[in-house]
């Protein structure tokens, strides 16, 4: 069955065609991954499915409903989550905080009981708190708890990101560049841990440079060439797509790269 | 448990301290002083510590508060505690009016147009005579009666504000720790990344910045009946900036901290005379130096200062904890 439907997107900035006439479809329960060149329009694409660009033109449905026009929060309703390329971390809050934020929609709230503690808002705290911290054991992050999140690595915050969206119990969760900047056990644990996200039930869509993990984790590959769809198939018919290896300059897909690495958007999402 | 261990030292400086020094003028006169300014900067501190959105004008929404009261009682001899009421749906309307087309703008322009609005209101004050009274301002205010007990002296007033003051910073403070609290210091964080939670920020932003007037609107009543006698000198932006410094100076998002700075910026002109005349200058000096120097405010420095020293002296360093499985569902 079809969760996310994209058709005939476009987006531009000034004369830069970001995203052009692009389709595609997401089957439910896949892992879907979107590669391409710095510039393609991968952060673009996902900044219009979570509704902080609004596309000049196009459709997104999701199971069935229009999305076009939601903001983000009511996107969030749906069930769709999203980590950022570069973190969007709530540094005035603790790591358990961060992901508290994310069970926001989960947590029932009364703003008496909230404003005098009754024990009705004490036991929905306590509910939630467990689910911020089954999300955070989930992502591997069980000492961190209680941590600042202001003192962290790089690569904890970008697993608490990814728990902090899983809180919120999503249908869909799309991940922008999760291993960039990650060494190989990093990497490695990521891989395993998007895997653990694909096996509890949750749709993933993945944008990724590490071609070694895109390949090993995904049902399904798009391949973006400036905002239009150059290939998309199974990681098998991308691989050996010739035109796929064309644009990659004969690559040489061994090494694990395909496209360039090198830093990331300028862009503030 | 750290919240209530907070509250509970703070109850009993302000129960000691009249007992300790009864008929102390400091203890009552400018005691009462330091919880109403902790109020208000509390109230500021919500909305500029805590969601991270600068206000320029909180002495607006003290001196509506005000106004009201001392106008419906004074003019159209309502009942007190209802002139606090109207006071308070008149400043709740107003905020709510004004704060989606501010909150659309964000550091210097937020600034300039919170700015804007406590001119305003001020120069509303002084021009609206009829109302107002003017520049003279409105005399003959009636004290505030609760329950057949009418609230006069110093004493009385110590106890009252003393009061607000430790409801204020307990419901302040559960607010803070709750999912509400949490959405309003997200937007702090990451205004995208809040709505990415399905927060909706527009309505969080108009929300804080509603409580926040409301709370000092209500203690801007309490003033009226308590001075009896106001005049549009207390509502100017130099205090809007007063409060702006007591925030900064105890250290933003911190309500305690809030409470410190609101304390030694009352005590400061009390203990130098001199003071009076450069208190202008003396708040932007110390907004400078703060904002040079300790960004994170005096008191959650002097805390932070606490209790590593206490760390060092007292525990020996805590073992890392084990990390957990890494198994457990989400789903
Ligand atoms: N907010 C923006 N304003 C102007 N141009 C943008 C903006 N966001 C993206 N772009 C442009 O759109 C193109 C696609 O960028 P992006 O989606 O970040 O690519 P990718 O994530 O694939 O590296 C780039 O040429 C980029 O310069
Ligand atoms: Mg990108």
């Amino acid at each position: 069955m079809t969760l996310l439907k994209v058709e005939g997107l476009l987006k531009s900035f000034g004369g830069v065609t970001a995203i052009a006439d692009l389709d595609f479809e997401v089957p439910e329960g896949v892992v879907y991954s979107i590669i391409g060149p710095n510039g393609a329009g991968k952060t673009t694409l996902f900044n219009m499915l979570s509704g902080i660009y609004i596309p000049d033109e196009g459709s997104i449905s999701l199971n069935g409903k229009d999305m076009v026009g939601l903001s983000p929060h009511k996107i969030a309703r749906s069930g769709v989550a999203r980590t950022f390329q570069n973190l969007q971390i709530f540094f005035n809050m603790s790591v358990l905080e961060n992901v508290l934020v994310g069970c926001h929609l989960r947590i029932k709230e009364n703003l008496i009981s909230t404003a005098l503690r009754l024990p009705m808002a004490v036991r929905e705290e306590a509910k939630a708190k467990q689910w911020a911290i089954d999300a955070l054991n989930f992502c591997g992050l069980g000492e961190y708890i209680s941590s600042p999140s202001d003192a962290l690595s790089y690569g904890v915050l970008k697993r608490m990101e990814i728990a902090r969206a899983l809180a919120m119990k999503p249908s869909i969760i799309m991940m922008d560049e999760p291993a960039a900047g990650l060494n190989d056990t990093e990497t490695a644990e990521m891989l395993s841990l998007i895997r653990r996200i694909s096996e509890s039930g949750i749709t993933v869509l993945l944008v990724e440079h590490n071609m070694n993990l895109v390949m090993q984790v995904s049902d399904r590959v798009l391949v973006l060439d400036y905002g239009s769809r150059l290939a998309e198939g199974s990681t098998e018919e991308i691989q050996n797509n010739p035109q796929v290896i064309a644009a990659y300059l004969g690559t040489d897909t061994n090494d694990g790269v395909i496209g360039t690495k090198t830093g990331g958007s300028h862009y503030a999402v | 448990m750290k919240r209530i261990k907070g509250l509970i030292i703070l109850a009993i400086i302000l129960i000691a301290l009249p007992i300790l020094f009864p008929n102390n003028y400091f203890i009552t006169v400018v005691g009462t002083a330091v919880a109403l300014h902790a109020v208000l900067a509390i109230s500021l501190n919500l909305l500029m510590g805590y969601a991270g959105q600068i206000s320029l004008g909180h002495a607006a929404f003290f001196g509506i508060g005000a106004y009201s009261s001392a106008i419906l009682t004074t003019q159209h001899q309502w009942n007190p505690l209802l002139s606090i009421g109207a006071g308070m749906l008149i400043t709740g309307i107003i905020a709510f009016v004004i704060a989606r087309p501010i909150l659309k703008l964000k550091g210097h322009y937020l600034a300039m147009a919170t700015l804007g609005f406590g001119i305003i209101v001020s120069i509303i004050l002084v021009q609206a005579g009829n109302f107002t009274g003017g520049p003279d301002g409105l005399s003959d205010i009636p004290p505030l009666a609760l329950f057949g007990w009418t609230i006069s002296s110093d004493f009385h007033w110590y106890v009252v504000m003393s009061t607000v003051l430790l409801l204020i910073v307990w419901l302040v403070n559960n607010l803070i720790d709750s999912r509400s609290g949490r959405a309003l210091r997200a937007l702090h964080g990451s205004e995208v990344a809040a709505e990415m939670m399905g927060i909706n920020t527009t309505s969080v932003k108009t929300n804080v910045f509603v409580l926040s007037a409301l709370i000092a609107s209500f203690v801007g009543s309490l003033f009226a009946h308590q001075q009896a006698f106001i005049s549009p000198d207390s509502f100017s932006f130099f205090f809007s900036i007063e409060l702006v410094t007591m925030v900064v100076l105890g250290g933003l998002a911190s309500t305690y901290g809030a409470i410190f700075g609101a304390l030694v910026l009352t005590f400061l002109p009390e203990l130098l005379v001199v003071f009076e005349d450069y208190e202008v200058m003396v708040f932007g000096g110390i907004l400078m130096l703060m904002m040079i120097f300790m960004p994170q405010g005096l008191f959650v420095a002097l805390e932070n200062l606490i209790s590593r020293l206490y760390r060092n002296y007292f525990n020996p360093p805590l073992p890392v904890p084990a990390s957990d499985g890494e198994n457990h569902d989400v789903a």
